[in-house]
């Protein structure tokens, strides 16, 4: 199938400050492109729609408060990297993005609560940070779409040394590309 | 700038000992003492009169600090250093030891030189221990002043002084992170590097002339090496995902790293110019914190492939990882002593996590400190004292505790956080 896309997929790299310039339009033809006949293309059975819809995940509502895709962060329980079932809707709705925008790339930022060792921490939000990218990866998400990186304690959303700011730092963030 | 209506080269050396001080600097406190304080002297050295009071000053401040000297009133008349010495005087006055000096400049061509001369006398043995001379510019005056310190500690210690030596650090005020290098006392802070984003673990080159770091400046953890000469700085690691927590080879030529590229937090050796990545260790968990042990043969690190964070070691070309700690849930960040006799870490205890020293042939641990968020140990390079950062009053600063737990120092920087110590290595 990969042979009926353009070069300009083949060809993306890694880094993580592109810009690639999208446009919906482009995205529904792939869309098209790709759909064989009598192939079942939903793969989630809690999705509400059918995959091949572009226009039900553009790239437009990633900033529209009214929909799903505006939130990006998933938190976690202490010690934890298990994904809460919680948080699957949002999984799976960002999930449906990446793969019917194959150009667009998502960079996720794994993050854990201040207390202990900061390398420790570091490596604790990756933990995170792999198991959303890996969950988004069975949703149909692409290795080239997506890094996974950790930012530690470095970067909390707060600062308070109590258990209700500590579960909000302990969180993974899904950013898309001109927003990192 | 302050004017300054001395002769010019006094000028100069005087502005150089005020340097550090506008510069957000470290300040030293002491809040606990060795038991058993040498009584020592220094006599205010003869010469110029503010340049030498500026000089012995220095020299007082950096014995006192070490928490294994008290200074014994010696007033304000400096003591000649071509006289006979008179021993009874002093033991009179209880000290053990003497330092007479002074400071003069020395006419030689077209730069302003001093010569800093001093004498060392052991008053119970009724002997002089020695002394030097040393030949500096106004601007390195206080650099004399602290060799003359590690000269009479390491007379009367019997193991090499740390004044001369450096430590790096990194300060976050509002919005601004700063890796900054000092003199062991906290004066003359440069900034090596300042980011709106965060630095950590900074780790000094064996050699002194570079610092690894990783810095989130690209939105992600990358591992640079810097020059510290020339301010040039290369990436050492920057794989897919996050690279972190560099560690020198005892040789300078490798930097052990924790790379995710292949999945996880594993480690990973790396040339210090970031060629030629080959894995070292393979686990399921969370491997960290490479540490190699100062004759090379073994990297400590952190791993939770037991099911909880503890230390490990591994043969520094590979092979079978190796469990040394086993007491509690969390024991982390590990640094070995500069004789490899010990090692520091921090361990969680009720849930406080507090630096604790493991001797390396008995397993025993004890616990140095009483506070609860102690990060990041890092030895001197004599292996006397160690530096960690804490936190106190909701502040990051630094502390100091001896190896034997007895001596204790504050460091902090007004108005900002203070975190992520390394001690640099001795000066060549």
């Amino acid at each position: 199938m990969r042979n009926s896309l353009p070069a300009i997929v083949v060809s993306l790299t890694l880094v993580a400050c592109s810009s690639q310039p999208l446009s919906p339009e482009q995205a529904g033809a792939k869309v098209e492109d790709r759909t064989p006949a009598a192939v079942k293309v939903d793969v989630s059975p809690v999705a509400p729609v059918v995959a091949g819809k572009a226009d039900e995940y553009s790239l437009g509502m990633l900033k529209d408060p009214k929909s799903i895709l505006s939130k990006r962060s998933i938190f976690f329980d202490f010690d934890e990297y298990v994904i809460k079932d919680e948080f699957k809707p949002l999984v799976e709705a960002h999930g449906r993005l990446l793969v019917t925008n194959p150009p667009i790339k998502m960079l996720i930022q794994g993050n854990a609560d201040e207390r202990g060792s900061r390398e420790y921490n570091l490596a604790l939000g990756q933990k995170r940070a792999e198991a959303l990218k890996k969950m988004l990866l069975l949703l149909g998400g692409k290795e080239v779409q997506i890094e996974a990186v950790s930012l530690g304690e470095e970067k909390p959303r707060c600062t308070e040394h109590n258990e209700t700011c500590w579960a909000e730092n302990r969180r993974d963030d899904m950013l898309y590309a001109g927003e990192f | 700038m302050m004017t300054c209506n001395f002769p010019r080269s006094l000028c100069a050396a005087l502005l150089w000992f005020a340097a550090g001080a506008a510069h957000a600097q470290l300040t030293i406190e002491i809040t606990g003492a060795g038991a058993n304080r040498l009584p020592i002297g220094i006599a205010n050295f003869s010469g110029e009169r503010i340049v030498s009071q500026a000089l012995t000053s220095v020299v007082r401040a950096d014995l006192e600090h070490s928490g294994l000297f008290r200074l014994v009133e010696t007033g304000v008349e400096p003591i000649p250093d071509n006289a006979p010495f008179n021993y009874g005087e002093w033991k009179t006055r209880g000290a053990d030891a003497l330092a007479v000096g002074s400071v003069a400049p020395v006419a030689s061509g077209s730069d302003n030189r001093y010569a800093s001369r001093f004498l060392l006398y052991d008053v119970n043995k009724q002997a002089a221990l020695g002394g030097q001379t040393y030949l500096s510019s106004a601007t390195q005056l206080r650099s004399a002043a602290h060799h003359i310190a590690d000269y009479i500690y390491e007379k009367l210690i019997g193991e090499p002084g740390i004044f001369s030596t450096r430590i790096a650090y990194v300060v976050k005020s509002t919005g601004r992170y700063e890796l900054q290098i000092a003199d062991a006392d906290g004066m003359n802070a440069q900034t090596a590097l300042a980011s709106r984003e965060p630095i950590i673990s900074p780790a000094w080159s064996p050699d002194g002339s570079r610092l690894a770091y990783v810095s989130f400046e690209a939105k992600k953890p990358i591992v640079y090496v810097h020059s510290l000469a020339t301010g040039q700085r290369h990436v050492a690691a920057n794989f897919k995902g996050s690279n972190s927590a560099p560690a020198w080879s005892p040789d300078g030529k490798k930097l052990a790293v924790v790379l995710s590229k292949d999945g996880g937090s594993q480690l990973y050796l790396v040339n210090a110019d970031g060629s030629g990545v080959e894995r070292l260790a393979s686990s399921n968990g969370i491997d960290t914190e490479p540490q190699f042990s100062r004759d090379g043969q073994f990297i400590y690190f952190t791993s939770d492939r037991g099911g909880s964070p503890q230390i490990y070691r591994i043969p520094a070309g590979g092979g079978e990882a190796q469990r040394v700690t086993f007491e509690g849930s969390y024991n982390v960040t590990p640094r070995l002593s500069p004789d490899g006799k010990s090692m520091a870490f921090i361990s969680r205890n009720d849930g406080r996590f507090q630096l604790t020293l493991m001797d390396l042939s008995t397993r025993q641990t004890q616990i140095l400190t009483d506070s609860a968020k102690d990060e990041t140990p890092s030895f001197s390079p004599n292996g006397r004292i160690i530096i960690y950062a804490t936190e106190i009053g909701g502040r990051g600063i630094l502390a100091a505790v001896s190896s034997d737990g007895r001596v204790k120092q504050k460091l902090s920087v007004q108005v900002s956080d203070v975190r992520e110590p390394a001690w640099g290595p001795f000066v060549k």
